[in-house]
């Protein structure tokens, strides 16, 4: 076409108009620490396994899980995920059902039986003692990087206290025993009924390199209670352990736990189940100061537990004990008022807490604290090449927290092994609600995991809650607001009026083009997940 | 065609796109492919409004017509940014003739390839509030009457913005433009008066007229295809704040059109052959103030005094389209 | 073939043969026949693939042929008087984008005051619009502009105004040639446009431009107008080939040899003209006239060799420039510019007064004995504008002045309150 001199253009000339010369500020992408991740024990990069089984790819969501923790079956029954806690979502209806979806990714790899392959071997041996979750995730990260691993097991069977602790109501064996299996076939060896006395003289008779303790705290704290009959007096360490024989153990009809943490629960439903008519968990201070996760004790309180607040154990007699009354002072404490009364009980259990048996660490004179094992950033103690987790050494007992010590501990072993020292790499800023522009999220509530038939729950040992199906594991999922990281919802790159974001396909995100950017931050201003941020144009 | 809104997975249901979806379900301006119409290189301002919302409506109609299309365009802000010789940021073949004839170029457009035999190729007119709604009134009035087949998108920034923002019918009760000056004993435009074009288009009883907005691609998206797939007369009203006529954060364009739709000041509806056929329900009601108060245009009804008789007017103005369009989501219909 | 017709008839016919593809009506009078006419053409299937648009306006419907044009479309419409007014703006914008647009103007006066009769006013204020101007003097020559006006269009992407006075050749019944369907289409060749909208080769149409290109951008419409100086004549002379018949060009001369007075003027004046000038020349005067076909491209040069011999021009103008005479005498005072001649304007025939044999041929006699003012207004009723000055010089009462002229009449005295 013989076009009219300047009047009539070729289209899309104006790409010769470089727009980016405006600009004063301009917008770059970065990730943001989601909430999740910044308070998950175990270090899990939930958000990115979330994107993953969003997609309906569990296989990739559980390997990506897997990348941080081995026991997601596990864990997506027994943690107190405070990761939903600390969840965006929360704020806008309800936390993302993340302890759900774990679990369902956790039984999906059990059901279809992924593995996980060792590394590549590098020829160091690595010593573990202990097989609870401490050094079950150790002994898994150990072998991901190739190291032969051998763990020591005092108990006839792996687990510690997932074994021995946590009721199977809560914990069917099987996920747990299936869980551990595919730890011992990534060529983990398991060595049962093997307390270790002389840990030194062991590393050195079997030609270990490195060696992790994970032993627990496995002695039940007491507390001077004056009894007439002292059999009536028991601890829950023993009574929970004494759920994994055939010889259950006998509670009687009014059973009394005294002490206020998940164990005393664990032991008030474990007492229902038994028989009991009465589980009473009596403790010294009120309802809001319990250290036991509120979800647990609705359950309890469902199952006919009852609770009583404000009381100590003054004395225990022949099926009575003597409670006196308590108040809070100013600072919440509490104090004695001096006011008594009598109850009936069969047997009283103290949960009280548990302590580090430190009779096989007396050959290395490690240094403790507050009774725990002191350990560096690198979990080491001052033993050289001698690390150690879990519930040993300081921090919140828990099984996450136990896990997240193992791999923690194993990366720095394999740092050690190496001759360097670990370094955690630096944790990009939170990304807070206010990061978000939740407009673009939809209303979608919580689905709630199946409970139990409350009477057969209180008579039976079946797992209390079910677990998600494949379709609301999947809305669940998809109820993940990805907060600071990029899900590819192309609102950028629709937004900017000047068609200054670049989409580079699936997977690959999006590049902005400063050639024509003006830095109105339309981008960042509209993007739901805060992964855009505006910095100032170099003078 | 469909257009209800059903949920695009939690996160994806007001994104732009959403990688979940099938191809065939995503918005045109999530997709690799769309055609960007209006080029990068256009010399709008920083946030604007109408820039966006022009990609967003001719991008949809492109992708409903094969990119068979032909675009008229008024005079107005849309028209000096996108072409300045030597330049265009334009990708489809356009014409700009005058400010108020646009409706009657795109006739002529229509006519001819209809006499041509051109039908698969479509036309569209585009024009901004001042050119639709005052100096182009008659020329458009005359296209609806006449059911000439001509897609006519009003890119409403409410005020001649070319021109350093003066009133236009489109432009709010007390909102200050340099000829509605916020001076006097009653500061900004005046109550009581202004245009309402999606009801007067709804008068002439063509087959369509909705308004949208940059608020909601999705919903704008759905209405141009919806209109291009519908022969005759059609009237599309979109919504583009403008942050230098608004006195607003070039960041904030959407957040406002969204905020307008949710104080109830703009509604979204959509109407067929003279009768509202659907309307876009307020999602998370806001008081007016809430959509004024980022406003220099509006900055007079919040200081040196708070000015409640003229705020709750405003709120009234919003009240009555609650009502008038049915706005609110009742429990039944949920 | 011969037809005894109605000249808006005739036009309306011409313009079918031309095979225009939009139609674009407005009624105005004296126009409205024309488009009635093509209307009825195309609803009865005489005229095919072609688009009648009733529009709302006359800008409408010179911006519906705008469109229709830049999609490649042969566009047609039609106006006058206050309608080509009405659409002013679009006129200049049709010929700044180069479309070959054709529209035929039934000449007529503007007001105020409000006056349907012919004059050439509202052609002349649009001479600068950037479009040819072609004056009929006959139906016939109606007829015949019109076919050669698609083709000096589209051969240019120009548009043209083919101009014909309003009832008096409008709506004047008489003998006209209407060509075969088969001989016009030799004529007019399908519209090749020089650019289009299309999808398949997308541009941008009427882009804003500024002082860097602006300029140039109005000198190649000068440019354009100045090629049709040579194109109208070859037009002209190809159509009489096709035709047997001599029509437009850019001047008619009529008895010119060896004249010393020679009347020039555009359109069907020259029909009274010519009657007078055979009169005088019966009586021994020597006089001739120039009709003048195309005013814009003006002729300069074929006037100024038309008129070179001559001792004086008197320029029949039906317009006023208010304020300074003569529109048309002004240009062809510049053609005869650097020679000895005397350029009379005399405005006649405002608002529809006839002109008349005998008021011509007083003219041309004072102009022959050099008795002729400057600037003269043929049959002005002189007391009339006596008695209105005299009163405004007294009252200074303002208002309308064709009222108050009115009043002092008596005419209208009685129904004014």
């Amino acid at each position: 076409m013989k076009k009219p001199f300047a009047i009539t253009l070729d289209v899309g000339s104006s790409l010769a108009n470089l727009t980016g010369s405006w600009r004063t500020e301009r917008p770059v992408y970065l990730d943001r620490l989601p909430p999740c991740n910044a308070t998950c024990a175990a270090g899990e990069d939930i958000q990115q396994w979330l994107f993953h089984a969003e997609e309906g790819a569990y296989e990739t969501a559980w390997r990506v899980l897997m990348h941080d923790n081995p026991l997601p079956a596990v864990m997506g029954r027994v943690c107190y995920h405070p990761c939903e806690s600390a969840c965006n979502r929360g704020r806008l209806d309800e936390s993302v059902g993340i302890n759900s979806v774990e679990r369902f990714l956790g039984d999906q790899a059990l059901k279809e039986g992924w593995q996980i392959a060792p590394g590549a071997d590098t020829g160091k041996r690595v010593m573990v003692v202990g097989s609870g979750p401490a050094g079950l995730s150790a002994a898994y990260h150990l072998r991901r990087l190739g190291h032969a691993v051998t763990v020591f097991e005092a108990q006839s069977a792996a687990g510690g206290m997932m074994r021995y602790g946590i009721p199977q109501y809560r914990l069917p064996r099987d996920v747990l025993d299936g869980e551990i299996a595919r730890i011992v076939d990534m060529g983990v060896e398991l060595r049962v009924d093997a307390e270790v006395s002389d840990l030194v003289a062991t590393m050195q008779a079997d030609g270990f390199d490195a060696c992790f303790l994970g032993v627990g705290a496995q002695i039940g704290r007491r507390a001077y209670i004056p009894a007439g009959d002292a059999n009536r007096i028991t601890d829950a360490v023993s009574v929970l352990h004494g759920m994994a024989g055939d010889d259950k153990p006998l509670l009687g009809r009014r059973v009394v736990v005294y002490g206020g943490g998940n164990t005393a629960v664990d032991v008030a439903r474990t007492a229902r189940r038994l028989g009991a008519e009465e589980s009473i968990i009596v403790y010294r201070r009120t309802a809001d100061k319990m250290p036991a996760h509120a979800g647990e004790v609705e359950e309890a309180v469902e199952e006919g537990v009852k609770l009583k607040w404000l009381t100590t154990i003054k004395a225990a007699e022949s099926e009575t004990i003597t409670v006196e009354k308590m108040e809070l002072d100013d600072a919440g404490f509490p104090q004695p008022t001096g006011e008594f009364e009598v109850m009936p009980a069969d047997s009283v259990v103290l949960a009280l807490g548990q302590d580090v048996d430190t009779q096989m660490l007396e050959g290395l004179d490690l240094e403790m604290e507050h009774g725990s094992v002191k350990v560096d950033a690198g979990m080491m103690t001052d033993h050289a090449g001698v690390f150690a987790g879990g519930d040993m050494v300081d921090g919140e007992r828990t099984v996450t927290v136990a896990i997240g010590h193992g791999k923690k501990a194993a990366r720095a072993i394999d740092a050690w092994l190496r001759g360097t020292v670990y370094q955690v790499a630096p944790k990009n800023e939170l990304a807070t609600y206010e990061r978000l522009n939740t407009w673009y999220y939809s209303d979608a509530e919580k689905t709630v995991r199946p409970v139990l038939d409350l009477i057969r729950r209180q008579s039976t040992f079946d797992e209390v809650r079910g677990g998600l199906d494949e379709g609301n594991a999947l809305y669940e999922a998809r109820r993940c607001l990805s907060c600071g990281n990029c899900f590819e919802c192309d609102t950028c790159y629709g937004v900017c009026p000047d068609n200054a974001v670049i989409k580079l396909g699936p997977g690959k995100r999006f590049r902005f083009n400063y050639d024509y950017c003006k830095g109105c931050g339309l981008c960042v201003a509209e993007c739901p997940c805060g992964a855009i941020k505006m910095v100032p144009e170099a003078v | 065609m469909k257009t209800s809104h059903i949920k695009f997975y939690q996160t994806g249901t007001y994104t732009v796109g959403n990688r979940l979806l099938s191809d065939a379900d995503r918005s045109v301006q999530s997709t690799m492919e769309r055609t960007n119409s209006l080029n990068s290189g256009h010399r709008a301002c920083q946030g604007c409004g109408e820039a966006l919302g022009a990609r967003y409506a001719i991008d949809a109609a492109m992708r409903a017509t094969g990119n068979r299309l032909i675009a008229a365009n008024a005079t107005g802000c849309l028209e000096v940014f996108s072409t300045p010789y030597p330049e265009t940021s334009w990708q489809i073949p356009w014409i700009h003739s005058l400010f108020g004839n646009t409706a009657a170029v795109a006739t002529g457009v229509a006519a001819a390839l209809k006499v041509q035999g051109r039908d698969n190729t479509r036309v569209v007119a585009q024009g901004g509030d001042g050119g639709t709604t005052d100096i182009g009134f008659g020329c458009l009035s005359g296209m609806f009457e006449r059911n000439d087949d001509v897609l006519y998108i009003c890119y409403d920034n409410e005020a001649y913005m070319n021109t350093g923002v003066q009133r236009s019918s489109a432009t709010p009760p007390a909102a200050r433009t340099a000829t509605t000056q916020a001076v006097g004993r009653s500061p900004g435009n005046v109550f009581g008066q202004g245009k309402n074009v999606p009801l007067i288009a709804m008068a002439h009883e063509i087959p369509y007229v909705a308004t949208a907005s940059v608020a909601d691609v999705r919903d704008l998206e759905d209405k141009v295809t919806k209109a291009m797939a519908i022969s005759g007369a059609r009237y599309v009203h979109i919504l583009v704040p403008c942050p230098l006529g608004w006195g607003s954060a070039p960041h904030d364009t959407i957040k406002l059109a969204r905020l307008a739709i949710e104080s109830g000041l703009f509604p979204v509806f959509e109407a067929e052959h003279g009768e509202i056929t659907g309307r876009r329900h307020i999602r998370r009601q806001v008081p007016v103030e809430d959509y004024l108060r980022p406003q220099k245009r509006f900055a007079h009804l919040f200081k040196p005094v708070l000015q409640t008789d003229r705020l709750a007017a405003l709120q009234a103005v919003a009240d009555r389209n609650i009502r008038r369009f049915d706005l609110l989501e009742r429990e039944d219909q949920v | 073939m011969l037809k005894q017709m109605e000249g808006s008839q005739a036009v309306a016919e011409a313009v079918a043969l031309c095979r225009p593809e939009v139609i674009c009506a407005y009624p105005i009078t004296p126009q409205t026949h024309i488009v009635e006419k093509l209307g009825q053409l195309v609803k009865d299937g005489t005229l095919e693939h072609c688009e009648f648009v009733n529009v709302e306006s006359e800008f409408a419907a010179l911006s519906v042929a705008i469109g229709a044009s830049a999609t490649g479309a042969r566009a047609y419409t039609a106006t006058a008087s206050q309608g080509l007014l009405y659409m002013a703006e679009a006129v200049y914008n049709a010929s700044g984008l180069g479309l070959p647009i054709v529209m035929t103007i039934g000449n007529r006066a503007i007001g105020a005051p409000i006056n349907i009769w012919n004059d050439q006013q509202d052609s002349m204020s649009m001479r600068d619009a950037g479009w040819i101007q072609l004056y009929a003097e006959t139906n016939q020559e109606a007829i015949d502009l019109h076919i050669q006006a698609f083709r000096l269009a589209e051969e240019l992407s120009v548009p043209v105004m083919v101009c014909m006075d309003g009832f008096i050749l409008t709506h004047a019944y008489e003998r006209v040639d209407v060509p075969e369907q088969a001989d016009v289409d030799r004529f007019v060749p399908p519209f090749a446009p020089r650019q289009i909208l299309d999808p398949q080769q997308p541009v941008t149409i009427g882009a804003m431009v500024g002082p860097e290109a602006f300029t140039e951008v109005r000198y190649l419409a000068h440019y354009r107008q100045m090629q049709a100086l040579w194109l109208i004549p070859e037009l002209a002379e190809d159509f009489e080939q096709q035709f047997g018949r001599a029509s437009g060009g850019l001047i008619h001369e009529y008895r010119t040899a060896g004249a010393q007075t020679l009347v020039v003027a555009l359109g069907s004046v020259n029909g009274t003209i010519k009657d007078v000038v055979d009169e005088m020349r019966d009586d021994g005067h020597a006089i001739g006239s120039v009709s003048i076909c195309s005013f814009r491209p003006f002729p300069m040069k074929a006037l100024k060799t038309a008129l070179r011999t001559a001792q004086r021009v008197v320029v029949i103008e039906k317009s006023l420039a208010v304020g300074i005479g003569g529109i048309v005498s002004t240009d062809v005072r510049m053609a005869l510019d650097g020679l000895d001649i005397a350029v009379h304007t005399v405005v006649a025939g405002l608002g529809g007064r006839a002109i008349t044999r005998a008021s011509l041929r007083e003219a041309f006699d004072r102009a022959a004995r050099n008795a002729l003012q400057r600037l003269t207004f043929l049959d002005l009723k002189h007391d009339v504008i006596h008695a209105e000055i005299q009163r405004l010089e007294s009252t200074r009462l303002s208002g309308p002045i064709a009222e108050n002229i009115l009043r002092e009449l008596g005419i209208v005295a009685d129904h004014i309150g």
